[in-house]
C-alpha cells in the first residue's frame, strides 16, 4: 500500500519533534499527530529563537543595526548584510540630494563575498541535509571546503561567522593582501571537490530512490505559500532576483539560473527533495563562475577608501544623519531565497520600523500542508531540503 | 502570458473601477501605495490575483507598522549618568496619544506573470482593529497575519489559527507597539528592562 491510498483508522498519537531534535537544526519544534508512521497533523511551534531584533533595530541608529542582521541568519551573514545596506542605500537614493554613491570595486567586492558566502550556505545546507538522511561523509566534506571560505573572510574582515563586512557606503576592508590568489585557488579546490561530493552522494542510488517524489510541491503552491530561492527553483519556478530585479553588478556577471526538473530518474517529481537537493549542488558551481568573473573584472584597488573606482568605502554619515521620511521594501536573492527589508523612515536617524521577510519563515507555511501525509522520517527530509535556519524564521 | 508591467496610476486604474474607496497615495520619498478600507479588502486581494491584468500571484511581505509616533518629533536622548552621582529616577513615560487608525497592514505583492509589483496598505484602530484574513488567496499570509497579531495586536477575520507566534501563548501586550511597556517579571522569573545595565541594581533603568 502506498502511502497516498493510506487512511486513518485507530488511535492517533501526539509526537514532539523538538525543540531539541537533531534534525531540526536548532530550536524548532512540530507538534505532530501521528498514526502509526504516517503523519496526520503538522503544528510548528515557532518563536524559540526569537530575540526581536526588530524592536532592537528601532533602538539603534542605522549603521548599529548592521551588526544584528549578521545574526539574523548567520550561517549567511554576508548576504544578510548586503540585503539591509541595500535597503538603506535605497531609502537614501529615493530622493534627490542623499544618494550614496558606492565606489565600484566596493560592488564587485560585495558580490564577490556574497557569493563565496552561497557557497558557504550552500554546503553547509547540502552536507547537513546528506547527514540528516543518515550520510555522515558529505556533510565532513562540505564543512572541509566550507572551512576554506571562512579562512578567506577572516583574513579579509577578521570573523568566521557574523562579518560585519558589508556597510553602508560600501564594504568594511580591502582585499588583504594575495586574496585573489587565495580565492582561485579556492574556486579551483571547489570545482574539483563538487566533482567528488556528487559521485559521493548526489548521483548515489541509495540516496536518490530515498528522496524520489518525496514532498513534492507544485509551482502554484510554491508561489502561494511564499517559498523562495532553491525552494521556488526547484518546483519549476523560473526566478531568480539576481538576474530578474538585478541589484549591484549582478547585470555584469554571466551566470545559470537552474530550475527543478525531476532529477531522481523515474520516481522522481518536479519539486521533490532531491531536486531541491540538486539545485543547490548546481548552484554551488554557478557562484563559483561569478566570483571568477567578479575577480577577472574588478578595478585595482586604489590607495584611497572612497576612491570612486579603486575605493572599498564612501562615508555615508552625513546622508544618514537626517535620511528622507518614507519607506522602501528592497529585496536580495540570499541563498535561502528571497530576504526582503522594509524600512520605514521617519526622518531621523534611526529607523521607525524594520521589517525583515526571511526565506525560512515563509518556508514554514507550508508545513502544515505539506507534511501531513508524509512518514516521519519523511518529515526530516522535509526539514532538511528546505534548508530551514531556526534564527532566521524566529529573528 | 506577455509580460505588461503596469505603474502605479495603471494599477490604481484598474482597481478603482471595482473599488471605488481605494485610493493611491504616494509616501514621502516618493513611493506608490494604495489605501484600501478593511471592509471588503479580501475581495479586493482576490482581485488582484485573479485579473489577469494585474495577476498578483505572490506575496512578497506582509509588514505591520506601528504609526503611533511617526509625525512626533524624535525624542531627546537621555544623557548618561555622570561618574559618581546618584542615579537619577526616570521619568514616567508620557502616554501616547496616537491618531487613529494608527495601526497599518502593508502588503506588498509581486506579479511573477508582469513582473510588477505593488504595496498597499490597510490603516485599523489600535484598539480591536480587523483586517479580513487573505490566507485563502496567498497561503503565506496565514503565518505573516499571525506574527502581526502576535507583535502588533491586530485582529484578522477568518484565520483558522491566530495564535501568538513568537511570543509565549501568556505573554502581554504586543512588542513592536510604540507605546509597549516592557514587563518587569515573566513567569516568576526578574526581568531586566532594555537601556539597563547590569551593575544598575534591580531594575531601575529607564525603558524607552
Amino acid at each position: 500500500m502506498t502511502v497516498e491510498a493510506y487512511t486513518v483508522d485507530g488511535d492517533l498519537m501526539t509526537l514532539n519533534m523538538g525543540p531539541h531534535h537533531p534534525s531540526t537544526h536548532g530550536v524548532l519544534r512540530l507538534v505532530l499527530e501521528v498514526d502509526g508512521e504516517v503523519v496526520v497533523s503538522c503544528r510548528p511551534d515557532l518563536g524559540y529563537l526569537h530575540r526581536s531584533i526588530e524592536k532592537i533595530g528601532e533602538f539603534l541608529e542605522y549603521p548599529q543595526f548592521v551588526p544584528y542582521t549578521d545574526r539574523v541568519d548567520y550561517v549567511c551573514a554576508m548576504n544578510s548584510n548586503h540585503a539591509y545596506c541595500l535597503a538603506v542605500e535605497q531609502l537614501l537614493g529615493s530622493v534627490a540630494g542623499s544618494e550614496v554613491k558606492i565606489p565600484e570595486r566596493a560592488e564587485w567586492l560585495r558580490i564577490l563575498f556574497a557569493e563565496l558566502n552561497r557557497i558557504s550556505s550552500h554546503l553547509v545546507a547540502v552536507g547537513a541535509f546528506a547527514m540528516d538522511m543518515g550520510a555522515f561523509t558529505p556533510f565532513l566534506h562540505g564543512i572541509g571546503l566550507r572551512e576554506l571560505v571562512n579562512d578567506i573572510f577572516e583574513k579579509t574582515c577578521g570573523a568566521r561567522l557574523t562579518y560585519n563586512y558589508i556597510t553602508i557606503g560600501g564594504v568594511a576592508a580591502d582585499l588583504h593582501a594575495g586574496a585573489e590568489a587565495e580565492i582561485l585557488a579556492f574556486c579551483d579546490t571547489c570545482e574539483r571537490e563538487m566533482v567528488r561530493f556528487n559521485r559521493l552522494i548526489t548521483a548515489n542510488s541509495i540516496f536518490k530512490g530515498r528522496l524520489a517524489g518525496v514532498a513534492a510541491v507544485s509551482a502554484a503552491d510554491a508561489v502561494s505559500y511564499g517559498l523562495v530561492g532553491p525552494n521556488l527553483r526547484a518546483s519549476g519556478v523560473d526566478f531568480d532576483l539576481r538576474r530578474d530585479e538585478p541589484y549591484g553588478f549582478y547585470s555584469r556577471v554571466q551566470f545559470e539560473v537552474p530550475v527543478g526538473g525531476a532529477f531522481a530518474g523515474a520516481r522522481g517529481r518536479v519539486g521533490d527533495s532531491y531536486d531541491r537537493f540538486v539545485l543547490r549542488c548546481i548552484e554551488i558551481l554557478e557562484s563559483v563562475r561569478i566570483v571568477r568573473q567578479c575577480l577577472e573584472q574588478m578595478p585595482k584597488s586604489a590607495a584611497k577608501a572612497d576612491d570612486p573606482v579603486g575605493g572599498w568605502q564612501v562615508d555615508a554619515n552625513k546622508q544618514l544623519r537626517k535620511p528622507p521620511r518614507g519607506e522602501v521594501y528592497c529585496r536580495v536573492e540570499n541563498p535561502r531565497g528571497e530576504t526582503g527589508y522594509h524600512v520605514v523612515s521617519d526622518g531621523s536617524r534611526k529607523p521607525y520600523r524594520i521589517k525583515i521577510r526571511t526565506g525560512s519563515f515563509t518556508a514554514m507555511s507550508i508545513f502544515e500542508k505539506l507534511v501531513p501525509g508524509l512518514m516521519i522520517s519523511d518529515v526530516v527530509a522535509v526539514i532538511g531540503s528546505f534548508d530551514i535556519v531556526v534564527p532566521e524564521i524566529d529573528r | 502570458m506577455s509580460r505588461q508591467p503596469l505603474d502605479a496610476a495603471q494599477i490604481h486604474a484598474l482597481v478603482v473601477e471595482r473599488f471605488p474607496a481605494v485610493t493611491l497615495e504616494r509616501s514621502e520619498n516618493a513611493q506608490p501605495w494604495l489605501k484600501a478600507p478593511a471592509d471588503g479588502f479580501l475581495d479586493l486581494a482576490r482581485f488582484l490575483k485573479d485579473d489577469p491584468r494585474l495577476a498578483y500571484d505572490s506575496l512578497m511581505c506582509l509588514s505591520g507598522v506601528d504609526l503611533a509616533t511617526f509625525n512626533l518629533p524624535p525624542a531627546k536622548p537621555v544623557p548618561p549618568p555622570k561618574p559618581g552621582a546618584a542615579p537619577v529616577p526616570p521619568k514616567p513615560a508620557e502616554p501616547i496619544k496616537p491618531v487613529e487608525p494608527s495601526l497599518a497592514c502593508v502588503y506588498l505583492l509581486h506579479s511573477l506573470v508582469h513582473r510588477h509589483r505593488l504595496m498597499v496598505k490597510v490603516l485599523v484602530d489600535r484598539n480591536a482593529g480587523v483586517v479580513p484574513s487573505v490566507e485563502s488567496v496567498w497561503g503565506v499570509a496565514g503565518y505573516f497575519e499571525r506574527e502581526i497579531f502576535d507583535l502588533l495586536g491586530v485582529g484578522f477575520a477568518g484565520h483558522h489559527d491566530l495564535r501568538r507566534i513568537m511570543t509565549p501563548e501568556d505573554w502581554t501586550g504586543h512588542p513592536l507597539r510604540k507605546d509597549y511597556v516592557y514587563p518587569t517579571r515573566y513567569n516568576g522569573v526578574e526581568l531586566r528592562r532594555a537601556g539597563q545595565r547590569f551593575e544598575d541594581g534591580p531594575y531601575a533603568g529607564n525603558a524607552p
